[in-house]
């Protein structure tokens, strides 16, 4: 049962801004977050401001300096199949590829789904946990299967539920922000919020403020992506654990790379320990192993998702050789 | 299936107590910025309030229907109790099961995820549009043909998924196929059939 909202589409972003200034006023890309979220009642909404039908945060094209430029509205579909992402990104392709299910992909955005709400059955359920405003997180001591190995802080247990982010993660990606009082760029890196940071938002979105486009720098010559993930069904389930990985290569040996977990924590989790382990080193399975065991050494499992460690280790050695085979 | 009516029942504002500070305008209205330069025209004034009908034009199969509804209203819900078209199943109405798929201009989308106003100014195909007059289009006649179904509710979702992949991949191989239907369950288990209509399908599209 959804609750009673006034409805807009506005044909500018000026005008959506605008309109959300009023009180509980959301933003409505595609819809299919935002629509599971009203019907479980998870926040209150007076107002669905529809940016559907604002035409310049449609569209995929490259920027002079050979950078990607994504708009906010451009469908998880379109990025997975868009010429010039499977060319140069392709992780990026591979992971919106892996989103969910056709018809959402169909549906979805790339804005929508960087900024889509957690899918812990507690948050999305009738609990009044620490990230609706209440007082204890019911992940801690209770079912914890699907929750974080890294990044709780003894907070909020959540897993970031996008395949999409850890990759503009490890791309070095930006979102550029539109808001009452202009615009502004921020590093994916820096857009989740930590849950020890503030435990209620998920993005360091103002209020008012409107993804309007994702920019990815044009990658050095060298440097290959992938997206690697592992769920129970091979389609609509979100990861159990996942990695994104841009790396650059000279022959065979990694000049440095960024490495981000999916599945991992309540955001994309850089793996500093992977990093690290890989940068300067030909991929031998020496290597790999040891990167892979890094990759977990730190990890905090809660009661039940200690198959994680096993897992998350499987998926890094795995990647790893993966990509050294095709250096 | 039990059937959620969107105009009565509980008012969920009231369910929960607090608000999330997104959209509570703590920044307020007057702001600087060439955003804001276009001045008042911006505001588009057509708001649809809540709790009221509004009306809201659609283009379904072909023929336009101008309805009054809700904002709260999906498309599954329009198609269905206003319009009367019944092609379109209500499953889990959270986009975990397909059974409600429709093509909204041409690719395969979930109604239940939909709001109605937001299929405005698209192309809507329900099954019902497949039909040519009395006769079944081909994707219905090769699911027919194939006998993909046993109970046959999710058919109607997983003939639209299909459809869809067609329209963009006339000749999908297995794999393709088991993707393309990936966004639809079937509980009684009829994949193989589904999979074998789906082939047919695009042999039937193509003439064969
Ligand atoms: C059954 C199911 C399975 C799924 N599986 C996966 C999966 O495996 N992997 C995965 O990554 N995702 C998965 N998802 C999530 C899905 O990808 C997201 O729902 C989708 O990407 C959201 O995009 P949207 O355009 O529909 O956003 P909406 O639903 O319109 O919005 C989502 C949220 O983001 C905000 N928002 C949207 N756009 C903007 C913007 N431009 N600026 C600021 N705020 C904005 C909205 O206010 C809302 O809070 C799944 C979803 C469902 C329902
Ligand atoms: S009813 Fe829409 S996906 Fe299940
Ligand atoms: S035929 Fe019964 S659910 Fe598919």
């Amino acid at each position: 049962m959804f609750p009673d909202f006034d409805y807009v589409r506005p044909q500018s972003l000026q005008a959506a801004i605008t309109h959300l200034a009023d009180e509980a006023a959301v933003v409505h890309a595609g819809g299919t977050d935002l629509l599971g979220c009203l019907r479980e009642h998870i926040f209150a909404v007076k107002k669905v401001v529809s940016i559907s039908a604002v035409k310049e945060l449609h569209g995929i094209d490259e920027a002079a300096d050979g950078a990607l430029r994504i708009g906010a509205l451009t469908t998880i579909r379109t990025v997975a199949e868009h010429p010039l992402v499977r060319r140069r990104f392709s992780g990026l392709a591979q992971s919106a590829s892996e989103v969910a299910s056709p018809q959402l992909r169909n549906q979805g955005t790339i804005g929508g789904n960087i900024c889509q709400k957690p899918r812990c059955w507690y948050y999305r359920g009738d609990f009044n946990c620490l990230r609706k405003g209440g007082g204890t997180c019911f992940a801690v001591d209770g079912e914890n299967q699907f929750h974080c190995i890294f990044g709780g802080g003894g907070t909020c247990f959540i897993v970031h539920p996008s395949d999409i982010a850890p990759c503009l993660v490890a791309l070095n990606a930006t979102a550029r922000v539109a808001g009452p009082s202009g615009v502004r760029e921020v590093p994916l890196e820096k857009f989740f919020m930590r849950p020890e940071v503030d435990v209620q938002h998920e993005t360091v979105l103002e209020p008012r403020e409107i993804v309007t486009q994702i920019l990815v720098p044009p990658p050095a010559a060298g440097t290959r992506s992938a997206y690697r993930k592992v769920r129970a069904r091979r389609s609509w389930d979100f990861a159990l654990a996942g990695v994104a990985l841009a790396l650059r290569f000279d022959g065979r040996r990694v000049v440095e790379g960024r490495v981000v977990l999916s599945g991992a924590a309540p955001v994309p989790w850089r793996s500093a320990e992977v990093e690290q382990t890989i940068r300067g080193k030909e991929l031998d399975s020496d290597v790999i192993a040891a990167a892979a065991k890094a990759a977990v050494a730190e990890a905090e499992p809660l009661g039940k998702n200690g198959y994680k460690i096993p897992l998350f280790q499987g998926v890094i050695e795995e990647e790893l050789a993966r990509m050294s085979a095709s250096a | 299936m039990p059937r959620k009516n969107p105009t009565t029942g509980p008012d969920g504002l009231t369910r929960r107590g607090f608000l999330t500070s997104m959209g509570t305008g703590a920044i307020g209205v007057a702001a600087s910025a060439d955003l804001f330069a276009a001045g008042k025209e911006a505001v588009d004034p057509q708001v649809m309030p809540a709790g009221r009908t509004s009306k809201v034009v659609l283009r379904i199969n072909g023929e336009t229907h101008v309805v009054l509804a809700e904002p709260r209203w999906t498309l599954l819900y329009v198609l269905r109790e206003v319009i009367g078209l019944t092609g379109a199943k209500p499953g889990c109405e959270r986009g975990e099961c397909g059974a409600c798929t429709v093509l909204i201009d041409g690719v395969a989308r979930y109604a239940c995820l939909t709001l109605a106003a937001e299929a405005q100014g698209s192309e809507v195909t329900t099954l019902e549009g497949l039909m040519d007059g009395e006769t079944l289009g081909p994707v219905q006649t090769a699911f027919a043909e194939a006998d993909a179904f046993q109970c046959g509710y999710c058919t109607p979702g997983q003939i639209m998924a299909v459809e869809g992949l067609l329209r963009t991949n006339p000749n999908p191989s297995a794999e393709e196929i088991r993707r393309g239907a990936s966004g639809n369950l079937c509980r009684c288990g009829a994949y193989k059939h589904i999979f074998e209509a789906a082939h047919r399908a695009a042999e039937l599209k193509r003439g064969k």
